[in-house]
């Protein structure tokens, strides 16, 4: 069912709902991670596209405008059009992203089921965003207006490209804002050809802009634009820190970040082991590693560890790398040159640190940025790959005695985006549900993200929420109105 | 202004402006094509609907459906009793089972499924509006322009809240983890009335099948039509069987057998405030939501803008022959501005189109039935013979089927029966007024607090004069604006709950509180 060579035709700026080429001319080569090679290359914006997306914008939000104008439940309505041209077109896209990312086909495919799932649940949220009247001291009728922020700048990632553009449109569109979306240098196919069916669905023009680039060029652009309201950021903590830097340096926009993580999951010795090492593997092995809430650091105690080790191992052994066309592969390449290294670097880390190599420890193949599935054991909390970020498909398995001992080591990192436990015990569960420094716990269960529910990061992982009612409040200003009245009602 | 947008608010429905200004015109917010109305549908369902299949009454017994136009019977449809009510609460309780399709299934599917359903039903818009029209006698124009819309609307509209209601994590004295689960209350009877019988079905469809009930729906003997219509898209929209079942009848006995039934949950009635009285005595502490009567005052000021707000009290009164919960039926008039108010209102009145519901041009068709003709010829004669002064109409239209001549009566006094009971029909009420704190009494002075209008330009007297009026929808400078978002529902004897908005969930909702012991909590 997947298509192999896809047709590709979307590789302009997207600005008040036209096709136009960089202002510079520039263009940019999207490679294929599979093979290494070009697939096309694609128009480059700069600073001065970044002004022309946000002169869109803002005249598509100025009060008056259409989209200013039109029902909330009508934006709800041009929403669920977009859901079902994405689900007309979904082999096409699923095909795209397979191609511009390297995920497997099929998970390509069940990524738009979830963006569509995305776009659906906040399209319902669009006319029930409700202000307060409210019972204020003195003869006032004082009440809230949830206005939207305004322009939205959103910079997404290239590990999920069609599903990070989901969740940034979405709250976006819901609320009433209009949007400049940079999506990521590696895998800008999907997002253009996302931005043509907006314009089919019917969304006016200006409400919804893509501008592909770098991110210290456009990127940049965006962060520090004087008339960008918010910025929304999905990628490294390190440009995270930067991105909010220059939002408040310039205008104080407001920003959410979603970051990195070093996400613990932690196997008590009443877990069923065979159950346990599943769903761990899954936890460190979905999309190559290449997830913000990889679980990164398995806990195990120390009853089960031996055993634990060999399920995991031959889980990682079994694993199928390859052509992420073809069917049954359950792993593709990482996604370019510079993640290759960086995996590379970490894994030789691990080694000369003294974890032991369970299996893998390499690359795979010749050609393309293939990464063997990787397990560590006897991994120390002090070893490089068990506190920096790898996003690669290499696992950590570290022993534990004692919950306590657990909760305290696995809090012991700067990010906080994700946590799980596996136990039978619901005392055990309980505890661990309070204690952890995550946004996201698990309980028997791994990367179980639903758009109903709040997503995002404590500590270094980032500020704000993705996802769920929390997520509308990011694109929301409160404006409080008092009237006064000559007599108290 | 681009096509899809165009064509996503001409499904909206239809703004008061557009309905103002139909006169002779047929007004449309689309670029689409003027719809056909068909003045002779093919009628495909006429029997009970139980467990998603079509079944005779356990009785053998049919019961006539009128056309209001002409006094004949369109046709003949299953009549359902106590035993039908027996089948279809166990189909209902059934589909409602711990571990059933319906309880297991994803709270965005439920929303998925009533889009779907929402879907169908613009499908067959015109086809629907013309069955509406034929069954009721509502001209064909509201049919489509306002009822059909109108429903959609509020099926979509919770089609978004099926996944969106909220239980609470609650930090509760002591070592325990508390929260609460948000739960469909179960089994719910839903007894709609014939005014509005489409925009009814969805106003309690919508909720219910939201949050995760099932439903057992008794359409008004006069208007079974649509109901069963709809029944069939509910199954090919794809709900579970016994989700929803559709069993027609009268009041005492089918309606009597829901609220009697102890394997019903929740009782949801729209109709008169005795029959509502009813219900809320015999239902033997099931759940209870009534939307009842009502003798809403609208109030005009001096200072209001008086072409405006002629229109829009014609309107509130004229509205759907006068089969409106929320009619503005009694009229209050500044003293200043009394006599010229009323010279417009009678030309108004004048001017309105009685005939064919089928015909483009008609603005009023016949009533329900013999019963509201009756009832209404009736207290026109109340009037008459009370002694407030007949400015225009005042008997019947034509000589064939249900109609009544607009109607409007000027000097009212407030114990007047025309100024007190609920006549449900065209005829309007005029009162005059000199003070606001006086108006304010005399408005409240009612059994009923549905709704309120009021006309003026001043700020603060909107404010003050909405706040301190005893009813639970009041409108400045407009009348009948109605929506999905917005709660809607009676003071005092207009009733209990509110419909639409997040607060119409609410009705549909039980709330558990879940409190686990935990050996330590922390904040």
């Amino acid at each position: 069912m997947a298509v192999r060579n896809p047709e590709i035709k979307y590789t302009k700026l997207f600005i008040n709902n036209e096709w136009v080429n960089s202002k510079s001319g520039k263009t940019f080569p999207t490679l294929n991670p599979t093979t290494a090679e070009k697939i096309v290359d694609v128009a480059e914006a700069d600073k001065a596209d970044v002004d022309a997306a946000v002169v869109a914008a803002k005249a598509a939000f100025k009060p008056g405008s259409l989209w200013r104008t039109v029902d909330a439940s009508a934006r709800g309505r041009l929403m669920l059009k977009l859901c079902d041209l994405l689900e007309r077109d979904r082999v096409h896209l699923a095909s795209l992203e397979t191609l511009d990312n390297g995920k497997p086909y099929g998970d390509s495919h069940f990524d738009i089921g979830c963006a569509i799932d995305t776009i659906r649940y906040f399209a319902g949220w669009c006319d029930k965003i409700h202000g307060d009247t409210i019972p204020v001291d003195g003869n006032f009728l004082t009440f809230t207006r949830k206005e939207p922020i305004g322009v939205v700048g959103s910079i997404i990632p290239w590990n999920y490209p069609i599903l990070m553009a989901a969740w940034k449109l979405s709250p976006a569109l819901a609320t009433g804002c209009t949007i400049i979306l940079k999506p990521a240098e590696q895998t800008p196919l999907t997002a253009l050809y996302i931005a043509s069916l907006i314009k089919e669905a019917g969304f006016p023009a200006g409400v919804v802009n893509v501008v592909p680039g770098y991110g210290p060029t456009a990127g940049a652009a965006i962060s520090e634009h004087p008339n960008i309201d918010k910025v929304a950021f999905t990628g490294s903590t390190e440009v995270g820190k930067i991105i909010f830097g220059a939002a408040a340096k310039s205008n104080l926009k407001r920003v959410t970040l979603e970051l990195g993580g070093k996400s613990p999951i932690i196997i008590c010795e009443d877990a069923d082991v065979d159950e346990a090492a599943n769903i761990a593997h899954g936890a460190i092995f979905n999309n190559h590693g290449q997830n913000c809430v990889a679980g990164s650091r398995t806990f195990v105690q120390a009853k089960i560890y031996d055993e634990f080790v060999k399920k995991a191992t031959t889980l990682a052994n079994d694993r199928k790398v390859g052509d992420p066309f073809v069917d049954g592969t359950q792993q593709g390449p990482q996604i370019d040159q510079a993640q290759l290294n960086k995996i590379e670097d970490l894994i030789q880390s691990g080694k000369t640190e003294g974890a032991k190599l369970e299996c893998g420890g390499g690359r795979h193949g010749q050609k393309g940025y293939f990464v063997q599935p990787t397990v560590f054991s006897n991994v120390k909390d002090n070893m490089r790959i068990a506190k920096e970020e790898i996003f690669g498909p290499v696992q950590q398995i570290l022993k534990f005695d004692t919950l306590e001992e657990a909760l305290t080591r696995a809090n012991d990192t700067k990010y906080g985006l994700a946590a799980g436990i596996i136990t039978k015990d619901i005392n055990k569960a309980l505890t661990f549900i309070q204690t952890v420094q995550a946004g996201s716990v698990w309980v028997n269960c791994y990367d179980a993200v639903a758009p109903q529910a709040p997503f995002g990061g404590f500590k270094e992982s980032g500020q704000g929420r993705e996802l769920g009612e929390a997520a509308l409040k990011e694109y929301l200003e409160t404006k409080t109105v008092t009237i006064a009245l000559e007599l108290k009602v | 202004m681009n096509k899809m947008l165009k064509s996503v608010i001409s499904a909206a429905p239809a703004s008061r402006k557009v309905l103002a200004t139909l006169g002779s015109k047929v007004v449309s917010l689309s670029t689409a094509a003027a719809p056909k109305p068909i003045p002779k549908p093919e009628i495909l369902y006429t029997g009970i609907f139980i467990n998603n299949e079509w079944r005779k009454s356990a009785s053998g017994k049919v019961f006539p459906t009128i056309n209001p136009t002409n006094g004949e019977v369109i046709t003949e449809i299953q009549e359902g009793d106590r035993a039908d009510i027996d089948a279809a609460v166990k189909a209902a309780q059934s589909a409602f089972a711990y571990g059933s399709e319906w309880r297991t299934m994803d709270a965005s599917k439920r929303g998925v499924l009533l889009n779907r359903l929402a879907d169908l039903i613009e499908r067959d818009r015109e086809y629907l509006a013309s069955l509406e029209t034929l069954d009721n006698g509502k001209t064909f124009i509201d049919s489509y322009y306002l009822d059909l819309p109108h429903a959609i609307n509020v099926l979509r509209y919770y089609a978004g809240w099926a996944d969106k209601n909220h239980g609470k994590v609650i930090p509760m004295d002591g070592n325990h983890f508390a929260y609460t689960r948000h739960e469909p209350v179960g089994v719910c009877g839903q007894i709609i009335p014939w005014n509005f019988p489409i925009m009814m079905l969805a106003w309690k469809l919508g909720p219910a099948l939201s949050m995760g009930n099932t439903v057992i729906m008794k359409p008004a003997e006069q208007t079974p039509l649509t109901a069963l219509y709809v029944a069939q898209l509910i199954k090919e929209a794809g709900f579970p069987a016994g989700v929803v079942n559709i069993v027609p009848g009268y009041g005492p006995t089918a309606g009597g057998a829901i609220v009697d039934h102890n394997g019903v949950d929740k009782v949801a009635f729209t109709g008169s405030t005795e029959v509502g009285k009813l219900i809320q005595q015999r239902a033997n502490l099931k759940r209870v939501t009534l939307e009842l009567g009502g003798k809403s005052p609208n109030i005009i000021f001096k200072d209001s803008d008086m072409d405006h707000a002629v229109k829009m009290a014609h309107f509130g009164l004229f509205l759907n022959q006068g089969q409106c919960c929320c009619a503005g039926s009694r009229v209050f008039v500044e003293e200043a501005i009394y006599d010229e108010f009323v010279e417009r209102s009678v030309e108004a009145a004048k001017a309105r189109k009685v005939g064919d519901p089928f015909d483009l041009t008609t603005q009023q068709g016949p009533q329900i039935d013999e019963e509201q003709f009756n009832k209404i010829l009736g207290l026109i004669n109340e009037g008459k013979r009370e002694g407030a002064k007949l400015l225009t109409g005042g008997g019947r239209h034509g000589d064939r089927g249900y109609y009544i001549q607009p109607t409007i009566f000027g000097d009212v006094q407030d114990n007047m029966r025309i100024a007190q009971e609920e006549i449900f029909g065209p005829v309007k009420q005029i009162l005059k007024f000199k003070t606001t704190d006086e108006l304010i009494a005399r408005a409240n002075k009612t059994i009923y607090g549905l709704a309120a209008a009021i006309f003026t330009k001043d700020l603060d007297r909107a404010l003050h004069v909405s706040s301190a009026l005893k009813a639970g929808t009041v409108w400045v400078n407009t009348y009948d604006a109605f929506a999905p978002q917005t709660p809607f529902g009676g003071y005092k004897m207009s009733g209990i709950g509110r419909e639409l908005g997040e607060y119409g969930l609410h009705n549909y909702t039980e709330v558990k509180s879940v409190i686990m012991a935990v050996p330590q909590k922390n904040s």
